[in-house]
Parts: C-alpha cells; sequence; structure tokens
C-alpha cells in the first residue's frame, strides 16, 4: 500500500515539477507578449494532460484505412508477371541485366555505393578507410585473398585486384533484394551464387543445389533483415564473429534481444534506420554521429538519414528530466543494451595470429573445439576466445575514429589500437558510448613497422591455409600488394573498438542507474574517470570533514547525555 | 517538593507543529535518500533514492512557501533574530548549569520560544546551510538546463555536488544535536511534548 501511494505521490509531484520546469524556461525565453504567454499556456496544458491521459487507438480503425489494407499490393509492380523475368537465367549477371533494363539508373547508384566500392573517404582528414584500406584484427586484407572475401561483395566476379568497378553487369541486385531467402552467394565463387550442384563442404558428402534464378528474380522486394544480415551478421568469417551486436539471432529476434527488429516488438528492418537514398546507405561505422543535436527527423527537409536514435526518439526521450539530463553526454545505446551477444551466439572477443599453423604428428593441421562447439584453435587462423552477453566497454566518442591503414607507420612498442576512438568531457561533441573491443595479435613487418598484408587463401603454393607459413604467405600478399616488404615479421597486440548500437533492450532490461552510479568497483563505467558521477565520485575532504562533524555531533550528545545523567544520579543520591 | 501543579503555556501553534514535524519527516527522508545517492549504502536504488529525494524536495519547498507566508502574516518571523544578550548565560548552563540542576537562564514564553543560542542556531541554519543546500540542490537538479542558462560554463557538476554534500553534512550534524538538545528540558520529553502538543510545561512556575 504505502509502495503504491508513494508512486501516485511521485508522479503527482512529476508534474509540479514538469509545470515549475516548464514555467523556469518560459520565463527564460522572456514572453514577449500576452497572446504568447496564453498560447504558452495552453500548450503547457495540453502537454501536461497528454502526459497525463494514457493514449488509446482504436485498433480496428487503423486497420480499416486504406494504407493497410492487406488486399492492397505492397508494391507496384508484381515482378512474377514479367515477361523479362520467366527465365531462364544461367548466373547473376544475367539476372542483373534484366532489372537494368527497366531500372537503369539503380547500377550507377549502387556502383556508387560503399556496398559496391568497399571504401569510405573519412570526411574529417581525406583519409581513405573502408574494407580495402583500413586495418583490422580480424581475417586481414582483401588483397590476394579476393575470391573469399569478396563472397560479401554487392557484386560478382571479383576476383582480383583488378576488377573493374565501372561494369553495372556486375551489380549484384538480389544479394539485397531477395524476398524468398534461398539466394545465397557461396563463400569462394567471387561473389556468386551457386549455378551447378556441388558437394559443400567438400568431402562431406552434402550436396548443395543451386538457388532457382528466375524464381528469385520473380520475387525481389525490400531488404529484409536476412538480406543485410546474410553478410553483416556474419562478417568476419561466421556468425556473430565480428561485431557482437550483430549475428543470425537477429533475422528472427524475440523483444527481450531487440525491441525495434523483433516481430514481437516493432519488426523494424534494417532498412528502416539505415535510411537508403538512391542505393546509398547511412549510418556507417567509419562516420558514426556521436550525437544527433537536430533531433527528430521529418519528411520534408530533412537528411533522410535516421540511423541515429534520436532520428525517431529525439533528444528528450524519456518523462523522467533527471533522465534526459543524461542523454547530453551518454549515448542511448549505453544504457538501452546492457550486453551484447544477447542471442545466445557466442562473438569472438579474441583472435591471435601468432599461433597459427600448427600441425599434429601425421603433419595433419590442428582443429580444437571447446565444449559449447566453438572452435578456439584453428591451424588456420590461431587462437580465439569467445563472449556472449558481454558487458560492452565505454568510452567517450566524439565522431573521430582514427583508423590505421595497412601502409601507415606503427610504433610497435605498445599495444596498437586500429581504429582508436576519441573523445572526453571536455569535448562539447562527445558522449559515452559502448564498445565491444576486440582483442588481436596479427603479424607486422617488425623492420618496415607496418601492418601486413597476408595471402591467406587460394589454391597455391604461398597461401597460408595451404601452406602454413607465413613466410611464404606474407611475402606473396605483399608482393601481390606492391607494397615494400623486409622479409621479417612478428606479430603485434591490437585491439578494435565496434560501436554497439544493435540488440537494443526493452525497456525493462535497461542497464539500471546504480549500475553506474555505484562506489562499487564493479561499475559498469569504473574506466571513464574524468567525469564526477554521482554516487561514484566523492570528495575525500569534504567526506572526511563532514563525517567527523555527524560523529562530533553524536558524540557530543552521548557524552553531554552521560556526564548529564551521572552529574544528576550524584546530586539526587546527595539528597537522599 | 511540591505538589503544585505546573503551569502550562501554550507555545506552537497547530500550524507551527504540522510545519516543524512534516520538515522533520521530510529532511529525514532526504537525508537516508540523499546520503544513499552519495553511495555510502543502497536501499531504494540509485534511481529510486533520486525520485524520492526530489519528490521530498518538492514538497518541502511548497511547505517552505506556505511556512513562510506563515512566518510573516503571524509575525513569527521575528522569532529568528539574533539577540547576543544572555548568549554566555546559555552557553554557561549547557556547559556546567545543566550538570548541577541549575535553573534554566531562558523562559519559553509565546512571544520568545527560543533561547538565545538557539536563535543564533536556526539563523545559521537559515542564512548559511539552507542557501547552501537549495541553491546546489536546485542548481543540480536542474542541470540539464545550464547550457540553456548560460551556467555550463561557470559551473561543473563536481562542484555543485560537492557544495550540495557539505551541505547535507552540516544538517545531518545539526540534526543529531537538534534531537539531543529536545532532551534537555527539565525532563527528558518536556520539548518533544510540547511540539507535539503546543503546551509547554514551565519549568519552575516560582521563578
Amino acid at each position: 500500500m504505502i509502495y503504491i501511494n508513494l508512486y501516485s505521490l511521485l508522479s503527482f509531484y512529476n508534474t509540479i515539477y514538469l509545470i515549475v520546469e516548464r514555467l523556469a524556461i518560459m520565463s527564460l525565453l522572456r514572453i514577449q507578449n500576452l497572446r504568447q504567454l496564453l498560447l504558452t499556456m495552453t500548450l503547457l496544458s495540453v502537454s501536461l494532460l497528454s502526459h497525463g491521459a494514457p493514449q488509446t487507438i482504436d485498433k480496428s480503425s487503423v486497420d480499416s484505412t486504406f494504407a493497410t489494407n492487406p488486399k492492397l499490393p505492397a508494391s507496384t509492380t508484381d515482378h512474377s508477371t514479367l515477361p523479362a523475368l520467366k527465365g531462364p537465367f544461367k548466373n547473376g549477371p544475367e539476372v542483373t541485366k534484366v532489372c537494368l533494363q527497366c531500372h537503369n539508373m539503380a547500377g550507377h547508384q549502387v556502383m556508387e555505393s560503399i556496398h559496391w566500392k568497399w571504401e569510405a573517404v573519412n570526411p574529417l582528414d581525406g583519409k581513405k578507410l573502408g574494407k580495402q584500406h583500413a586495418a583490422n584484427n580480424f581475417c586481414g586484407s582483401i588483397l590476394s585473398n579476393e575470391p573469399r572475401c569478396t563472397s560479401c561483395h554487392a557484386g560478382y566476379n571479383w576476383k582480383d585486384k583488378h576488377y573493374d568497378f565501372t561494369n553495372q553487369d556486375n551489380v549484384d541486385c538480389l544479394a539485397c533484394h531477395d524476398t524468398t531467402g534461398t539466394y545465397k552467394k557461396i563463400a569462394t565463387d567471387a561473389g556468386h551464387p551457386l549455378y551447378e550442384p556441388r558437394e559443400l563442404p567438400k568431402g562431406s558428402g552434402k550436396i548443395v543445389q543451386p538457388p532457382d534464378l528466375t524464381k528469385i528474380a520473380q520475387h525481389v522486394g525490400k531488404p529484409g533483415r536476412a538480406n543485410c544480415g546474410a553478410c553483416h551478421f556474419n562478417g568476419g568469417g561466421g556468425d556473430a564473429v565480428k561485431h557482437g551486436d550483430l549475428d543470425t539471432s537477429l533475422i528472427k529476434p524475440t523483444r527481450k534481444l531487440d525491441v525495434h527488429m523483433s516481430p514481437e516488438g516493432a519488426n523494424m528492418t534494417c532498412a528502416d534506420c539505415h535510411t537508403f537514398n538512391k542505393h546509398q546507405v547511412s549510418g556507417s561505422r567509419y562516420t558514426a554521429k556521436s550525437k544527433d543535436p537536430h533531433g527528430i527527423d521529418t519528411p520534408i527537409g530533412d537528411d533522410k538519414n535516421r540511423a541515429t536514435c534520436e532520428s525517431c526518439h529525439g533528444n528528450a526521450p524519456h518523462k523522467e528530466t533527471v533522465v534526459n539530463n543524461h542523454t547530453n553526454r551518454v549515448a542511448c545505446q549505453t544504457c538501452h543494451i546492457p550486453a551484447f551477444a544477447r542471442g545466445g551466439i557466442g562473438t569472438k572477443t579474441l583472435w591471435d595470429w601468432s599461433t597459427a599453423g600448427k600441425r599434429d604428428a601425421n603433419g595433419k593441421p590442428i582443429f580444437i573445439k571447446d565444449d559449447h562447439g566453438h572452435m578456439i584453435y584453428s591451424a588456420e587462423k590461431g587462437d580465439f576466445k569467445y563472449g556472449e552477453n558481454v558487458i560492452p566497454t565505454y568510452k567517450w566518442y566524439n565522431g573521430t575514429v582514427k583508423q590505421v591503414s595497412i601502409t601507415d607507420k606503427i610504433d610497435d612498442t605498445k599495444i596498437l589500437e586500429l581504429n582508436a576512438v576519441e573523445g572526453s568531457i571536455n569535448d562539447p561533441k562527445a558522449r559515452i558510448w559502448p564498445f565491444k573491443v576486440m582483442v588481436g595479435k596479427q603479424p607486422y613487418d617488425v623492420v618496415n613497422k607496418t601492418l601486413i598484408v597476408n595471402h591467406v587463401y587460394g589454391k597455391d603454393d604461398t597461401s597460408f591455409w595451404e601452406n602454413f607459413d607465413y613466410d611464404k604467405s606474407i611475402k606473396a600478399g605483399m608482393d601481390y600488394a606492391d607494397l615494400p616488404y623486409s622479409g621479417k615479421y612478428g606479430f603485434i597486440e591490437t585491439r578494435m573498438n565496434w560501436f554497439i548500437t544493435h540488440m537494443v533492450a526493452p525497456k525493462e532490461d535497461v542497464v539500471k542507474c546504480s549500475e553506474c552510479h555505484t562506489r562499487n568497483p564493479d561499475n559498469r563505467l569504473a574506466e571513464i574517470k574524468d567525469v564526477y558521477i554521482p554516487g561514484r565520485d566523492y570528495n575525500r575532504w569534504i567526506d572526511t570533514i563532514g563525517w567527523l562533524a555527524v560523529a562530533g555531533s553524536i558524540g557530543a550528545g552521548v557524552l553531554h547525555g552521560t556526564v548529564r545523567y551521572i552529574s544528576r544520579r550524584r546530586k539526587d543520591n546527595k539528597h537522599d | 517538593m511540591t505538589n503544585q501543579q505546573p503551569a502550562r503555556i501554550y507555545i506552537y501553534k497547530r500550524y507551527e507543529r504540522f510545519w516543524h514535524w512534516s520538515q522533520a519527516l521530510l529532511v529525514i527522508i532526504m537525508m537516508i535518500s540523499g546520503f544513499e545517492i552519495h553511495g555510502i549504502y543502497s536501499l531504494f536504488g540509485f534511481g529510486q533514492a533520486v525520485q524520492i529525494h526530489t519528490v521530498a524536495a518538492w514538497t518541502l519547498i511548497t511547505l517552505w512557501a506556505f511556512t513562510i507566508f506563515w512566518q510573516f502574516t503571524t509575525g513569527e518571523w521575528r522569532q529568528y533574530m539574533p539577540s547576543l544578550i544572555n548568549v554566555m548565560a546559555m552557553v554557561r548552563y549547557y556547559t556546567y548549569g545543566i550538570f548541577v540542576a541549575a535553573p534554566h537562564p531562558f523562559h519559553k514564553t509565546a512571544h520568545q520560544k527560543h533561547n538565545p543560542l538557539q536563535r543564533l542556531a536556526y539563523l545559521a541554519l537559515l542564512a548559511m546551510i539552507s542557501p547552501l543546500i537549495w541553491i546546489s540542490g536546485l542548481l543540480y537538479l536542474f542541470y540539464g538546463d545550464w547550457t540553456q542558462w548560460g551556467l555550463s560554463q561557470y559551473l561543473s557538476l563536481e562542484w555543485v555536488a560537492v557544495a550540495h554534500t557539505a551541505g547535507a553534512f552540516m544538517m545531518t550534524a545539526f540534526f543529531f544535536i537538534h534531537v539531543y538538545l529536545t532532551t534537555t528540558g527539565h525532563t527528558l520529553t518536556a520539548h518533544i511534548k510540547a511540539m507535539i502538543t503546543g503546551w509547554e510545561e514551565a519549568d519552575n512556575p516560582k521563578h
């Protein structure tokens, strides 16, 4: 009972608080005339009323509107009836040619996109980023490994460094627009799906059938979670490996895992936030916005970039002002994603290339799996560690990522941060963000002090995965990339910061106030030392003097009272 | 010695008693929730402690608004005007006289409720501790508006928080001394009874 009363009291005072706060803001806005005042009062009362009264929407009336009429087709074109799509198609590029007959600018749009170029330019310093240039501590470099890596390219035939980025017939429309869920680019064919039945994996006896390109071409549509996920959930060579907050559990997530993408939640697709304009995707990690002061986007005049939380939720989305006070310095993700890799699939947290290449007594490469079926050692790749339900690492981020390229001179006397994020309390653009910090150990040129290109994939006598010989594979990779190599390699410890921004939990699972506002040493923000956090921080002097004063006041009373008691008793005894 | 009924005088009016006890309750709530916010212990959980602290603060502000009005309309504000006369007598009483059952040097009346030492203490509370707590507390509460109000360059959260903590410690020390001194009437509970019923039994009717 007391509890309930406390809550009604709380909401009552919250309302008073809102009035006082709004009045205070109004007075500061210096209301110029009466009309303005009246308008403000009206708005104020309306907002307060709407604040108090729960809004009920009559679902039946919504369902009967034209827009949601299930009988109406979602698209203006039924592709299954188009004569040009009758097929049969021998391969992907043949389908693309037909697509481009009608969508005759789509190829040009795609060929300008990061999904095609794998290249981005840092707007801050002009440095070239993207998979082609940026170093990572996962698989390494695309160079000399193209047919394997480009299985995730939004195109076909990127087999070597001489790829023609201007041939629109090589654009892969189906990877993103297949709605049947049957189109699969296979791992080793430079972006192609299977065209003939093939035994996969080799020696398994399992024959995999090629997808029906005609059926797929006739059922194209907007990209769903599985389309984007085919590459982005499997980055780094497998499910959940790379990001930590992106894995196949997000194809059909529970509400608890992802409140936005869950069919029980908002059932949103990736592209609902990562809006595409002219086939250019928004919200790249290379240029992640640290803060979006612009807030809610409107359909007209805005940048149509909805990749920030603020684009839909604004800058003051909470009922409690105290909580809204955080949004200026704390990213939404910091509280709303309590842990990553929550979908039951472990993400790689450590990759040590230095141990790769071990063989058993018979000369066979060694592979070891743990009890959960995770590969913890692979002769091809080295040692791995995994994590599930991992609490992120928190860092200031102001919008600047210092990305290391393969050609950059590096300092090998300390751990190398491949994409250091910048920011501090003194930087008004910076907010505290959550990251997955990937621990790596990877080969580098100990003389030239650069990272290296390692030729891992290929049926030849230099590739690492065939020969397990770093001397050969690094030399082959560097020669192929036309980069100087001293011939001497070593291993350097590296770190990579991965923005944690997906797997947004429902509000009941949000990080509790007391997980940061605590003196407990396992405080989530223990590493953020340059800001005063109530509940964690205090002034030693004030606390020491303060407690002495409190103890003194209690002690004085006890002492005084004791003397009083004793002296009175003596006096009373005398009287007897 | 004597069976004579002690004289009773009506000192604390109804509103005054209501104000005192509701303020006492709010201050205790704020001390408990405040020291949780300060990270000393975990009772309600930080988020809940902040809510309780905030609600109590607004309630106390409301109460004060009424009380200030009451103080001025009734003229009771004069009770807080300091006077240095007889301060030393009070000090002597608390350091010596009280132990030898010397008579209290001050006699409460409806017009003079506070002894000279009390006046000084309450004035210090009103003029020093309260402004420190309220100004720092309200700044703390409106942290999100500092930029809009043009205060960001002058204030740091740390110093506002430290000032608020310093005020809280002073308040807590005051609280314990205040509670102890309520026992120094002619009986242990005489002062407390007076604050509940409004009636004070004069300690020595002959004087």
